[in-house]
């Protein structure tokens, strides 16, 4: 049975092991960024950020302190009679607690803390009802640092794939040393001013060493990331020869009038999970598996 | 590079030795502040009030730390630096009026800052970012606490350092930053970059 309750429980769960545990493929990223280097001040700052994960992990604390805002896509199976909505957002303020994670929510204008991460639109939960009779919950928990660095732009078609590229080598150069590079990149072409950045923050959810399927992008994402390595922003900002760990694109069809599109700056500390909960209640944490 | 070992407070001769490259460890006491420590303590400043704490020759961190409470004390979770350039604006007046030794944080900060640390003797000390529970290990006790009304983020953390660090000089008082010479070789890197992408 997929209860309320169950929901709760693993989401607690997946954000502990969320905010606590890298991803393995950005941790192998971040090894093979320590092997190229060469420079004593960015060696600092990637056996700096190696070690803190490791510590991290077996300390059962925060990667940073930054546990960001909440957000979350929940697959739903058809039928499924549970407020899944109350469930996580119960999750997050518990989590909150519990881990601890620090309390970031606040009101846009007064800047008023509730001091549980939890207000209007927040937990913020994308729903998407499938075939499939389990529910899939996902959950980014995204530092400001690298948000704040994002942008979208509405191009016009004549200005193509090159103002694309164009606009991809600003937000990085724009962003510079401030958001925690090396950083990951997801890029959303096409859609509408919304789907665009709805699908670069999605994008970021794709395993950096899984190229897009459409061999056309994939081919754009390597070009990408090759070519903005060459900008020695590097680790933090102080130089080296790693400024980007991945560039993650995802697309969809636009207007014939327009090019959106959107870039989503994501820290080195890529924190993303993914639970799994079954009808029979058996729970699997596809991304932490280990 | 130099290894530097330095306690708070901190004499304005012993900050102007500092140079970019070196690496600092630090003892004593450190305060946390960012956006709203800033806006506040300016403000309280304007008015001929002073802020709850005094700032002169200290070292202040942009972090807003993860805070837990254990009986009536305050243990620290996790406390990596957060993004210094929120606080280019306000952080030349900051360090003209308070007179703080040290600003540690992350990215760097722009040439207003720069002069003023150059004017009043201060250096920038870069840490990892997101680096939080290797920080949080050279913060050997929580002393208090000041303006959590405005939140865990954003209030005055009182944290007694014990060996914090390494901290990069990033930015000395003789007006030379790490970031701007990483710039300077990024504006010839562009070309290169835009080459591979076809763009010129």
């Amino acid at each position: 049975m997929i209860s309320e309750e169950l929901i709760r429980k693993v989401t607690i769960e997946l954000l502990r092991k969320t905010v606590t545990l890298m991803p393995d493929d950005v941790v192998s990223e971040l090894k093979s960024a320590m092997e190229r280097e060469t420079d004593d001040v960015p060696k600092m700052q990637l056996k700096a950020i190696l070690d803190n994960i490791q510590l991290a992990e077996k300390t059962a604390t925060p990667i940073c302190q930054d546990t960001g805002v909440t957000i979350f896509y929940v697959n739903l199976p058809r039928c499924l009679n549970v407020d899944v909505g109350k469930a996580i957002t119960d999750a997050v303020r518990i989590a909150t607690k519990e881990i601890p994670l620090r309390p970031n929510a606040v009101h846009p204008l007064s800047r008023k803390n509730p001091g549980d991460n939890v207000g209007k639109g927040m937990p913020w939960i994308n729903y998407k009802v499938w075939d499939k009779d389990f529910v899939e919950i996902t959950v980014m928990t995204k530092g400001a640092g690298s948000e704040n660095m994002s942008q979208m732009a509405m191009l016009t078609p004549s200005q193509g794939l090159k103002g694309v590229k164009e606009f991809v080598l600003n937000v990085v150069l724009n962003a510079g040393s401030n958001p925690c590079p090396p950083t990951i990149l997801g890029v959303g072409i096409g859609g509408s001013s919304d789907i665009a950045a709805k699908l670069a923050k999605e994008a970021l959810l794709r395993p950096i060493n899984k190229r897009n399927e459409d061999p056309e992008i994939a081919a754009l994402e390597t070009e990408l990331k090759d070519a903005l390595n060459e900008l020695g922003i590097g680790v933090m900002g102080l130089g080296g020869k790693t400024t980007v760990l991945g560039v993650n694109i995802e697309y969809a069809y636009c207007h014939t009038a327009s090019l959106p599109v959107a870039v989503n700056v994501q820290c080195w500390a890529a924190r993303r999970g993914t639970a799994q909960i079954y009808p029979d209640g058996k729970v699997r944490y596809p991304t932490h598996e280990r | 590079m130099a290894q530097i070992r330095l306690k708070t407070p901190i004499k304005e001769e012993e900050v102007r030795k500092l140079k970019v490259g070196d690496i600092v460890y630090l003892d004593g006491i450190i305060y946390t502040g960012r956006d709203e420590v800033h806006i506040h303590a300016l403000e309280k400043a304007e008015h001929g009030e002073k802020p709850p704490v005094d700032f002169k020759g200290s070292a202040l961190y942009h972090c807003g730390p993860i805070m837990k409470k254990v009986g009536d004390e305050w243990q620290l979770v996790a406390a990596g630096p957060t993004t210094s350039s929120r606080m280019n604006s306000l952080e030349p007046k900051f360090i003209e009026i308070f007179r703080p030794a040290a600003i540690i944080g992350k990215g760097g900060m722009s040439q207003p800052t720069i002069d003023a640390m150059a004017k009043f003797g201060a250096v920038y000390l870069a840490i990892t970012g997101g680096a939080a529970v290797l920080a949080a290990k050279g913060i050997k006790k929580v002393r208090g606490v000041e303006w959590l009304e405005f939140g865990m983020p954003e209030a005055i953390w009182i944290l007694e350092a014990e060996n914090f660090g390494p901290l990069i000089v990033a930015i000395d008082t003789h007006g030379k930053s790490l970031y701007q010479e990483v710039e300077a070789k990024i504006k010839k890197n562009v070309e290169v970059a835009k080459k591979k992408l076809k763009l010129t």
